[in-house]
Formats: structure tokens, sequence, C-alpha cells
């Protein structure tokens, strides 16, 4: 018994460095080649801290989605360690998957919504699995919807809705379980300009809660104008992450508001600085947690 | 877990795709009829032909003169040293005359003495070994002959005209009936789990999400698998009661006239539904559960 304790110990294995407490994810020369020999990521080392914003750009093809399905755990690394809130991934056995994707909030090009389900029913769907009670669903599910906008569309189906308001469903459904870290590839993949912008608006306020972001697009421009942390692939490598330097210089190092953050993504100048329009989302971290 | 949730989901779906629905439940109501059918037609069939078949028998006749310890001797060689037989069954030459007299008074009233032989009703333990038993109580010889066994035997006899149709007749029967059942049972099977594969095909993109969302494999597969054997036994009552209405509608009435239909080997109509029920039940669960898996893997 002792023997084997003494093994374990993490003295065995001088290089590996003891996990970042803070990290939500770290990333430790991961690689995934496809069976069909099409290489995904290259050896990719990066760590994402507990309640950052975090852009993930680059073209077609450059890996974006390969380091959302290793996230996910739809994919297993072909060769380093991925280690998401202190555990790794590759610990994880095939049964638990359900349980450990509980953790995360996912967001689709395609919203991957269910069609058969009312708005309603798709956001109560991901609390359904967890085996939450009613009590808990009907208490919670009109919020969240409420907090999104999409108060009246309770009971349209899924093709009742524009783009825009099925993302929004999709936001929900990702954020009703307030899990600890948010995926979102290509968000606004599929969105004209302006509703891009209120979907990245959501984003925003959900980070403001304390929620990690993570956010795969291909938009550069939107990525330019939100001075976040930018993670940039090309061919499955990282070729640029950065804090983005330019980050705070308009809002003055504070955090903006969701209308400050709105007219920073159209490009427009900041408004004056006035008493903030009540954000309901700036409560949610009150009363939920 | 939680049933409530679960069938309540089962029947969301059911009504949400009724088309798909509808389906596999007609598949399962056609085929159950077809097969309902088509087991009391088989098991008909064979039972006649297996009557028709126990008529087979070999008769050994003694020689008129035969003593009492040849007939033992006889007896012996037939009980101990022939192979594949079933019963055999003595008829004294007394026996045999009360038999024969009964059944044709005149003509042995007239015959005075009894021209009967001792006789050895031997009858196999299946009708195709009869040759064997032939070929023990009278080998060929080098030149072909029959010779017998036992010179206290005078002849041993088989209907052999009469046998071998029988036994062509009966053989070709039973193939067909098992061949047609076979086919059956396999198309069914097919149908049904290709009804359900459809249904989930077209649903897969659902399972995908959510796997997404953190549902376990077996969260997506009860409400599938509860759909599924509710639609088999739906399709399965109406499948027995169509049947039922055909039984008393049709075969009850005629069955009065025809012995054919009378047929006392069928099996009776509550194990029939039974046994129709829980294949439907049964088949439509594994079908579910196993098409499914495919798609489980996300």
């Amino acid at each position: 018994m002792a023997a084997t304790e003494i093994q374990r110990k993490p003295v065995a294995q001088p290089e590996r460095r003891q996990p970042d407490p803070n990290a939500v994810i770290e990333f430790r020369g991961v690689s995934k080649t496809y069976e069909s020999g099409d290489v995904g990521l290259e050896n990719a080392t990066f760590s994402i801290a507990r309640g950052e914003f975090v852009f993930i750009v680059g073209q077609t093809g450059s890996g974006k989605s390969t380091i959302m399905r290793l996230l996910l755990k739809e994919h297993e690394t072909t060769g380093g360690r991925i280690v998401v809130a202190g555990r790794d991934l590759s610990e994880i056995e095939d049964k638990k998957v359900p349980y450990y994707r509980r953790n995360l909030g996912v967001v689709f090009q395609d919203f991957k919504l269910l069609p058969n389900r009312t708005v309603h029913d798709n956001v109560a769907y991901a609390l359904q699995v967890t085996g939450r009670s009613r009590k808990e669903i009907r208490a919670k599910v009109p919020d969240i919807l409420r907090l999104t906008g999409l108060a009246t569309k309770l009971h349209n189906y899924p093709d009742q809705l524009s783009g825009g308001e099925q993302q929004r469903v999709s936001v929900a459904r990702a954020f009703v379980n307030h899990p600890p870290l948010l995926l979102a590839d290509e968000p606004t993949g599929n969105l004209d300009p302006e509703t891009s912008i209120g979907i990245m608006q959501l984003l925003y306020r959900i980070n403001r809660t304390g929620t990690t972001v993570l956010v795969a697009t291909h938009d550069s421009h939107m990525v330019d104008r939100m001075r976040r942390r930018v993670i940039e692939l090309e061919r499955g490598r990282i070729v640029r992450d950065e804090a983005d330097a330019m980050y705070g210089r308009r809002g003055g190092g504070r955090d903006l508001s969701t209308s400050e953050f709105g007219a920073l993504m159209r490009g427009e100048p900041a408004p004056e600085p006035q008493r903030m329009p009540k954000d309901p989302f700036d409560e949610v971290d009150e009363a939920w947690r | 877990m939680k049933p409530g949730f679960f069938v309540k989901e089962a029947l969301r779906s059911i009504r949400r795709n009724p088309i798909p629905s509808f389906a596999a439940m007609a598949s399962m109501l056609v085929t159950l009829l077809v097969l309902g059918v088509f087991i009391p037609m088989v098991q008909a069939t064979t039972g006649a032909a297996n009557t028709v078949r126990g008529r087979v028998l070999l008769d050994v006749y003694m020689q008129r003169d035969a003593t009492s310890s040849d007939i033992a001797r006889v007896r012996a060689r037939i009980d101990n040293n022939t192979p594949h037989v079933k019963k055999v069954e003595y008829v004294s030459k007394g026996q045999a005359y009360k038999q024969e007299s009964a059944r044709n008074p005149e003509a042995y009233k007239l015959l005075g003495s009894n021209p009967l032989p001792d006789t050895f009703r031997v009858t196999p333990d299946d009708p195709d070994n009869i040759g064997a038993i032939l070929n023990s109580l009278a080998p060929r010889n080098t030149a072909g002959h029959r010779q017998l066994a036992d010179q206290s035997i005078e002849r041993v006899r088989n209907e052999k005209d009469q046998t071998d149709k029988i036994l062509t007749v009966t053989k070709l029967v039973k193939w067909a009936m098992v061949i047609l059942t076979s086919l059956l049972v396999l198309a069914s099977v097919l149908l049904v789990s290709n009804t359900i594969r459809l249904s989930l095909f077209s649903r897969r993109r659902e399972v995908e999400v959510m796997k997404l969302v953190g549902a376990t494999d077996w969260f997506i597969r009860w409400p599938f698998m509860i759909e599924g054997v509710a639609l088999g036994a739906i399709g399965g009552v109406m499948a027995v009661l169509l049947l039922a209405v055909g039984k008393v509608a049709l075969i009850d009435p005629l069955s009065n006239d025809f012995a054919l239909i009378a047929a006392p080997k069928t099996m009776p109509f509550f194990a029939l539904a039974a046994l129709l029920l829980g294949a439907s039940v049964a088949v439509s669960a594994a079908g579910s559960g196993l098409s499914l898996r495919r798609f489980l893997r996300v």
C-alpha cells in the first residue's frame, strides 16, 4: 500500500507541471491526427483561466473545430494532455462522458435544437437529462428565456423562429445549467452582422457572470472589435496567442456595460458614461450562486 | 430513473412523428396477421402428413406350420437384433381369423378353415427407416435377391409403392413448409427492423443533440424503446383481434363441414395470440434498442 502511494507521487515525472489551479482549460502539447491522415491539431499548448473570454480564430480547417470536439470529448487526442477543471480528459471513461458534458455549455453554428420540441422544452431538456425536478425546471426555464429575450416565444417550435432567435435558444440551453465553461463553435456563422452582435452581447453577459467562454470564429472583424484574448490557428498550429493589448483602452480597464459593449461592437463612439441601464444578467451571480 | 418522464417522451415522439409510427405499427400488424394465418396452416399440414406417415408398417408373415418356438425365435430376433423398431405387434392366426371373418363373414364361412398365417406388424421408429428393417429381416444376397433371415418366415411385406409415395409426398410437404416458414419469419424480422431503423435514422440528429447536452445512453434509449414496444404491442393487439374475428367469422362455421380445417393438431387460439403478442413486443424492443446503438456512438 505504502509502496504504491510512493510511486504515484508526481516526483516520478519531474517534467510534468502541476496543473494551474486557476486554469479551466489546459492543453499540453495536444495533437490530433484523424484516421484519414488529416492533421487537426499539432502540438498545441495553452491554458485558459477561470472567467476568461477567449477567441479561437483561423480559417476553415485550421483546427478550431478540432479543439471544440476534443473539449467535448467527441474525439480522443492522439498526443498530449487536455485538463479541464483539473480533470484529465483521457481519464474519463466513455460511460462518464455524459456527466462530464453537463459541465459544458455548447453553442453551435447550426444551433442543434431538437426540432420536435418547443423553445421551452428544448431548454428544459438540458435540465431533464441531469435529473432535475419538475419544480426546478418550471422555475429556471422561463427565467433564462426571459434573460435571453425569448419570453414571448416559449411555445414556438424552432422552425418558427429566426436564425438569431434559434441561436438565442441554443445559448439559453447551454447556460441554463450554469456551466463553468461555455463553448461556442462559430456561433454567428449563420447570422447577419446585427444579429451576430446580439449573440456576442449575450455571450459577453454570460462571461460577466463568471463563466469562462471560448468562442471559435473566423469573423476577424468581430474579434478585432472585441479586444479579448485571441488564439490564432493555422493548419493545426497555434501561430498567435495574445491577450489583446488594445483590451480595455476605450473602456478604461473597467468592465463595459452591455450597451457600451454593443456600441463597441458596432464601431460607434462609446455612449457617454451614464447611469448603467439595469442588466438582469448582472444579478445572475448573486441569484444563482 | 423516471418512468413517467420516459413514457411521456415516448408518447410525444409518437404524436410528433405520426407517419413513421404508423408505418412501424402497420408493418407489425401485417407481419403478425400473415404469421397468425400461416402458423396454424403449417401445423395442420404437417400434422396431417405425420398421421399419414404413422401408418407406414412392415408385415412379417410366418410359415403356416411355424411352431411356437419358431415364433418366439423370430420375435426375439425382431426385438433384439433388428434396428429402428419402435413397436412390434403379434397377431396370431386365431386373432387374424377373428378380425378378418368379422369384416368379411361370408367369404370366411365358405373357406371353412383358417388360411391366415401368424403375423408380426412392425412399426419403425421413423418411417424413413423402414428399408433398414427390411434389409435386416430379408437381406439381399450377392445376386440381388432378397433372402429371408429365418426359414420360418414366409414373407416380409411392406406396401412398397404405397409407402414410397407417402414418404416422398409428406417429405415434400414438410420441406416446403419449413422453407416457407423460415422465409416468412426472415421477411417479417427484416420488415420490422427496417421500419424501426428508418424512423430512427430520421431522428439521428436528435440523438446527437441529446448526447451533446449530456444525456446518458439509457436516458436516450428508454423513450425510444418504450415507443417501439408500444407500437409493436398496438400492432400485435390489432392483429390478434383481426385473427379472432376471422376465426369466429370464417373458420369456426366451416370447421363443422370440413374435416381438414378441424384438424385437431393446431395449437389453441389463446396460445397463438400470446405467442404473436410476445413476439411483437420482443422484436420491437430488440429492434429499436439495437438499431439505436449505431446512432449512440457520438
